[in-house]
């Protein structure tokens, strides 16, 4: 039996995935001060925001300020878009954690436009996002994103975009 | 509503909106605020940039600032309460801010009916003629005296 390549070890592959998404997310310095984190399995990604006094956007109930919302759901898209699109090059090795976190070359997309749909006040929880890819063209890309609290089917808020595709860096 | 009344509302929007928890960790300044319109500023910081490689503060950013402005603008109407909350909110996106530059937005509401308020926004940086991204979003309204 010739011509088989063995699979690489797990481990390396779960550490490569880990590195790279960690990289991404740690380019965006807004993502930090939003306090969201990323959760993988696979390439399925769970956006988190755990609860912080200052995502505070109503006192009196209290919920979720609309903007925090927004803009949690605005990463959460955008990170899943960016992941779609690296997958193949993270996996084949081509593209490392490194690149990832230091290449300036590498762009996100850019956000055309961006429809938040408020369906219930934001608790003051952690609040958990998924996003979809519905299109992802050369140019274009289009992703949907739900967001929810206690219960995955009682969304709180969901929200589309559309986004700009970055030219792909120059490789040297 | 009197003048007077109309006075107070705009006096507790002011003290009320950039005092929010989550407008305070972004800086919003309240510029300024009078019957169904509000303008705040976001000024730049290094920490709400969006993509490193250009220094562009990031849309999660400009959609609080959008979001609380056209907040602002109808707590501020005469025909709407205090208490508000966005039931959809379209953002596009013209151009990045410069980096280094203080953002703008300025909302005014378009119609309020007894149930919603119509609101839309435009937000600029140094460069006024060329807006870097325009809001539009329905609100709640609750009555101003507090019927329902």
């Amino acid at each position: 039996m010739t011509g088989r390549v063995r699979p690489e070890p797990v481990q390396v592959v779960k550490q490569r995935r880990d590195a790279t998404l960690s990289a991404l997310v740690g380019r965006v310095p807004f993502i930090g001060t939003l306090g969201a984190v990323f959760e993988r399995r696979g390439d399925e990604l769970t956006a988190i925001l755990p609860f912080r006094e200052t995502l505070i956007g109503n006192p009196v109930l209290p919920a979720l300020h609309g903007g925090a919302t927004a803009g949690f759901l605005e990463v959460a898209a955008l990170v899943e878009l960016t992941w779609s699109v690296l997958w193949p090059e993270i996996e084949s090795g081509r593209l490392t954690p490194e690149q990832v976190a230091q290449d300036t070359r590498l762009r996100m997309p850019k956000t055309v436009d961006f429809t938040v749909d408020f369906l219930r006040s934001g608790l003051p929880r952690d609040a958990y996002a998924r996003a979809r890819v519905n299109r992802s063209g050369r140019r274009y890309a289009s992703v949907h994103v739900e967001g929810w609290q206690d219960n995955r089917a009682r969304l709180f808020a969901q929200a589309t975009g559309h986004f700009v595709m970055p030219e792909p860096p120059v490789r040297d | 509503m009197t003048a007077a009344d109309t006075e107070a509302r705009i006096a507790a929007v002011r003290a009320f909106i950039t005092d929010l928890p989550y407008a305070r960790a972004l800086g919003l300044e309240l510029r300024g605020v009078g019957a169904g319109w509000a303008e705040l500023a976001m000024p730049y910081r290094a920490d709400l940039v969006g993509d490193p490689a250009t220094g562009i503060m990031h849309g999660g950013a400009v959609s609080a600032l959008m979001d609380t402005t056209c907040g602002g603008a109808v707590m501020s109407h005469p025909d709407a309460g205090l208490a508000t909350a966005t039931l959809d909110l379209r953002i596009d996106y013209m151009r990045g801010a410069q980096p280094g530059q203080t953002v703008r937005a300025r909302a005014t509401c378009i119609r309020v009916t007894r149930t919603i308020a119509f609101v839309t926004a435009t937000a600029h940086d140094d460069d006024a003629d060329t807006p870097i991204a325009m809001a539009s979003g329905a609100f709640t309204v609750s009555r101003p005296d507090g019927e329902r």
